[in-house]
C-alpha cells in the first residue's frame, strides 16, 4: 500500500529570523539580555543629558546651549533616562537573566508576563522620551505632549512592575528541591526584596501619574498642570526611591565578593537581614515624604519629648537603611579579610560601587537634617548622582562575573580594571563638588542665574568632568562588552570557581538552563560539591 | 563538571497564584496612594455650610448628587460575585464541568454588571471632567477601579477557557481569578465608602 506524508519533514521547516525570535522570545534569559542591552543605552543617552546639564552650570549667567524653556525638560530627561532607562533595566534584566539559574529552575515564573513587561518598559520608556524632545514632559510647553509624557510613564513603570512580580513569583516558587529562602544566593534573595519593594513603592507613582494625567488633560484644577508634574512625580527620580532600585545591586556585591575572595561569605543570615533593612525605605517612599530633623543646635535637648517624636520617624526611615547597607559593606570585608581576594573587574567595580552607594546613603542623612542648611540645593544631586553611579557601576561588575552565562564570554579582565577605577574617579568628580556646592546654596534644578560665594565655576566644572567621564567609562565597557558578545574565547561553565546553582550549568547554558534538577542541602551546593571533590581525592 | 544528586520530580508549586498574590499586593498600593491623596485634597478642601448636614468640607460640589441605590447595587454585586467565584473553584475541585461553566458565567455576569452599574453611575452624576479638582479625581479614581474591574472579568474569562476547554486539573488559575475578586471586593469597599458615602 502506497501511503502519502503529508506532513512537513523534521527540520525543513524553515526558522524564524533572528529578530522574529528576538521580539517573541518569552526565554529568560533573552529577556535579561534586552533589558541589560537597552539598559546599557539608556545609560549612555541619560550619561549624555547629564553632561549637557552640568556643562551649562558651569557658566551661570547665560545660557550656553540650552535655553530657558528647554532646561528642565532636559534635566528630568536625565534623570529619567538614568534612574528608569538604565539602573532600572539594568538590574532587573540581569535579576530575570540570572536569578533562575541561581535557583536552579528551568525557567522563570510566568515568563510572557516578563517578557510583556519588557515590551511595555520600553514603549512606554520611548513614548515619554519623545514626548520631552516634543516639547512635552514636566514643565512641557506642549499640552499634549506633556499628556503623553505622562501615559509614557504610566506604561513604563507598568511594565517593570510586570516583571517584577514574575521575578518575585520565580524567587518564592521555582527554588530547587532543599533550597529554602535562606538557602537562596544574596542576589536571588535581594532580586526578591527588590522585586516586592518595587511591588509596593512604584504603583504609588502610578497611581499619582493618573490623577495627573486626567488632571492635565481635563482640568488642571488639581496638581498645577505641567509645572506640577515634577512636584508630585518628581520623588520617584530622588532618595529614597532610588535606594530600592538599588538593592539588586547589593545583593550582586554579596555575590561577587565571596567567589573572588575564594571563601564562604561571612555572616550570611546578617546579609540576609541587611538587605531586608534598606527596604524599610520602601516606607518613606509611599507616603511621598521627605522625613526630616530639626537639629536646633545647642538648644536640641530643650525639649525632649518633640525631639523624640522627630528622632524616632527620620530614624526609621532614614537611618536604618543606611545600617543595612552598612551591614552590606562590614559583610563584604569581613569575607574578604577572611579570603584571598583576587584582584578582579567584578570585585573591584562591585566594591566600588558599594562604596559610592554607600557614600550616597550616609549624605541623604545628612541632607535630612534640616540644620545642614542643604535642603532645596544642589546637594541633593550629589546624593542621587552617588547612588545611580555606584547602582551602575556595580552592574558593570555584575556582567563581567555573570558575562559567561549570558552570552558565553568573558569580558578580558586586564581591559575591564581600568575602567573600574575610571568609574570610581567619576562618581566623585560627579557628586562630591555637587555636595560641597549644597552647603554654598548652590539651588537644585537651576542651570542658570545663580551666585555664591566660592568658586562655583570649579564645582560644576570638576561635575561635568565627571560626568563626561562616567560616559567615557560606561562607552568603553559597553565596547568591552560588545566585542566580548561577538568574539573571544570560550568562557568555560565554571570560569570563577562559583559557588551557587548557575555555575553547575553550561555556558551560556542550554533553553531549559539543567538537564537535571538538582537537591541542595546548603546555601553555596557548589562550594560543598568541590570541597568533598577535594577531600575524596586527598 | 561536577554533578550535584539529582532530584526527584518536584511538585509544581502555585505560580499562577503567587503571581495573582503579588499583582494584587501592587494593585492595593496603586489604589491605596490614590485613595490617600484623594483623602489628603479632602482634608485640605475648606468648610462650608451644608444644608443637611451642617459644617462640612467644600469637597464634593453640592450640586452633584451620589445614584446610592445604584453604587450599593456594586458593592452587593461584587459580595455576589465572591460567592460565585467560589462556587466555580468548588465546582472545578469536583471536576464539574457543568456547575463550574454556570459559576464562571455567573461570575463574569455580575463582574459586567457592575461595570455598567459604574457607567450608570458616571452618566447620572453627570459630573464634567474639567469643571474642578474633585471632578478630575472623581473620574481617576473610579476609571482605575472600573480598569481593575475589566481585568477581572478577562481572568474570569481565561479561566474558564482553560478549564472548560480541558485542562480540568490545573485548578490554580481559578483559584487565583477567585482570589482576585476577593481583592476587588475589598478594594471596591474602600473605594466606595470614601468616594461614595464619606463624599
Amino acid at each position: 500500500m502506497t501511503s502519502i506524508d503529508t506532513h512537513h519533514a523534521a527540520g525543513t521547516a524553515a526558522a524564524p529570523p533572528a529578530v522574529a525570535i528576538w521580539i517573541t522570545s518569552a526565554d529568560h534569559k533573552q529577556v535579561g539580555r534586552l533589558y541589560a542591552g537597552t539598559g546599557l543605552v539608556g545609560l549612555l543617552a541619560g550619561l549624555v543629558l547629564a553632561v549637557l546639564v552640568a556643562f551649562e552650570r558651569i557658566d551661570a549667567e547665560g545660557y550656553q546651549l540650552l535655553d530657558t524653556d528647554s532646561a528642565t525638560q532636559v534635566l528630568a530627561a536625565a534623570r529619567l533616562l538614568l534612574t528608569f532607562g538604565a539602573v532600572a533595566p539594568l538590574l532587573l534584566g540581569l535579576a530575570v537573566a540570572i536569578v533562575p539559574l541561581q535557583l536552579g529552575a528551568r525557567s522563570l515564573a510566568l515568563p510572557r508576563l516578563a517578557a510583556g513587561g519588557f515590551w511595555m518598559w520600553l514603549t512606554g520608556l520611548g513614548l515619554a522620551v519623545a514626548s520631552i524632545i516634543a516639547n512635552g514632559g514636566p514643565g512641557g510647553g506642549s499640552s499634549e505632549m506633556v499628556d503623553l509624557y505622562l501615559l509614557g510613564t504610566i506604561v513604563m513603570s507598568s511594565g517593570l512592575l510586570m516583571t517584577a512580580t514574575s521575578v518575585a513569583t520565580s524567587v518564592l516558587t521555582t527554588r530547587a528541591p532543599g533550597m529554602g529562602l535562606l538557602r537562596a544566593p544574596l542576589f536571588a534573595w535581594s532580586a526578591l526584596v527588590g522585586s516586592v519593594t518595587m511591588l509596593l513603592a512604584l504603583p504609588v507613582f502610578v497611581g499619582t501619574s493618573i490623577y495627573l494625567w486626567v488632571d492635565h488633560k481635563y482640568a488642571r484644577a488639581a496638581f498645577g498642570g505641567n509645572v506640577g508634574v515634577s512636584d508630585w512625580a518628581g520623588w520617584a527620580l530622588s532618595q529614597p526611591f532610588t535606594y530600592l532600585l538599588a538593592i539588586p545591586a547589593l545583593g550582586m556585591v554579596l555575590d561577587i565578593v565571596p567567589v573572588m575572595g575564594r571563601t564562604s561569605l561571612a555572616q550570611r543570615t546578617g546579609a540576609y537581614v541587611a538587605l531586608g533593612i534598606v527596604s524599610i525605605a520602601t516606607l518613606a517612599t509611599v507616603t511621598q515624604t521627605m522625613v526630616t530633623l530639626p537639629w536646633d543646635g545647642d538648644s536640641f535637648f530643650d525639649n525632649a519629648g518633640d525631639k523624640i517624636a522627630d528622632l524616632l520617624p527620620w530614624g526609621l526611615l532614614t537611618v536604618i537603611p543606611l545600617l543595612g547597607v552598612l551591614g552590606v559593606l562590614g559583610t563584604s570585608a569581613l569575607t574578604m579579610k577572611n579570603g584571598k581576594p583576587r584582584v578582579a573587574a567584578p570585585l573591584v567595580f562591585a566594591m566600588h560601587g558599594l562604596l559610592t552607594i554607600v557614600l550616597g546613603v550616609a549624605a541623604h542623612i545628612l541632607g535630612s537634617i534640616d540644620d545642614a542648611g542643604v535642603r532645596g540645593s544642589i546637594f541633593e544631586a550629589g546624593t542621587y548622582v552617588a547612588i545611580t553611579f555606584g547602582s551602575v557601576t556595580v552592574a558593570f561588575g555584575a556582567l563581567c562575573y555573570w558575562g559567561p552565562k549570558l552570552w558565553g564570554r568573558r569580558i578580558p579582565d586586564k581591559a575591564a580594571l581600568p575602567l573600574a577605577l575610571l568609574a570610581l574617579l567619576a562618581t566623585a568628580l560627579g557628586s562630591i563638588p555637587y555636595m560641597i556646592a549644597g552647603f554654598a546654596d548652590q539651588p537644585a534644578g537651576a542651570l542658570d542665574g545663580f551666585a555664591y560665594d566660592g568658586p562655583q565655576e570649579l564645582w560644576n566644572t570638576l561635575t561635568t568632568a565627571g560626568f563626561a567621564l562616567m560616559l567615557l567609562t560606561s562607552l568603553g565597557f559597553i565596547a568591552l562588552a560588545a566585542k566580548s558578545f561577538t568574539s573571544g574565547e570560550a568562557a568555560g561553565d565554571d570560569p570563577w570557581d562559583g559557588q551557587t546553582l548557575e555555575w553547575a550549568t553550561s555556558s551560556p547554558p542550554p533553553a531549559d538552563n539543567f538537564s537535571d534538577l538538582a537537591v541542595v542541602g546548603s546555601a553555596t551546593p557548589l562550594l560543598d560539591l568541590k570541597s568533598a571533590s577535594n577531600g575524596k581525592d586527598a | 563538571m561536577l554533578a550535584l544528586p539529582p532530584a526527584p520530580t518536584a511538585p509544581a508549586r502555585r505560580q499562577v497564584f503567587v503571581g495573582t498574590a503579588l499583582a494584587i499586593t501592587a494593585a492595593t498600593t496603586l489604589l491605596g496612594g490614590m485613595l490617600a491623596t484623594w483623602l489628603q485634597f479632602r482634608a485640605d478642601a475648606p468648610l462650608r455650610e451644608s444644608p443637611r448636614r451642617g459644617l462640612i468640607r467644600d469637597w464634593m460640589p453640592e450640586k452633584i448628587v451620589v445614584p446610592e441605590v445604584a453604587t450599593n447595587m456594586m458593592l452587593i454585586g461584587l459580595c455576589v460575585v465572591c460567592i460565585m467565584a467560589q462556587w466555580a473553584v468548588y465546582s472545578a475541585k469536583r471536576a464539574d464541568r457543568t456547575h463550574a461553566g454556570l459559576a464562571f458565567g455567573l461570575t463574569a455576569l455580575f463582574g459586567l454588571m457592575v461595570v455598567n452599574a459604574q457607567v450608570f453611575t458616571w452618566t447620572q452624576m453627570g459630573v464634567a471632567a474639567n469643571d474642578g479638582a474633585f471632578h478630575t479625581m472623581f473620574y481617576a479614581i473610579t476609571g482605575t477601579m472600573t480598569l481593575l474591574l475589566v481585568v477581572g472579568i478577562v481572568f474570569t474569562a481565561v479561566a474558564a477557557f482553560r478549564f472548560l476547554g480541558g485542562r480540568t486539573k490545573e485548578l490554580e488559575v481559578v483559584s487565583a481569578s477567585a482570589l482576585y475578586w476577593y481583592f476587588l471586593t475589598a478594594a471596591f469597599t474602600a473605594v466606595w465608602f470614601v468616594v461614595y458615602v464619606q463624599k
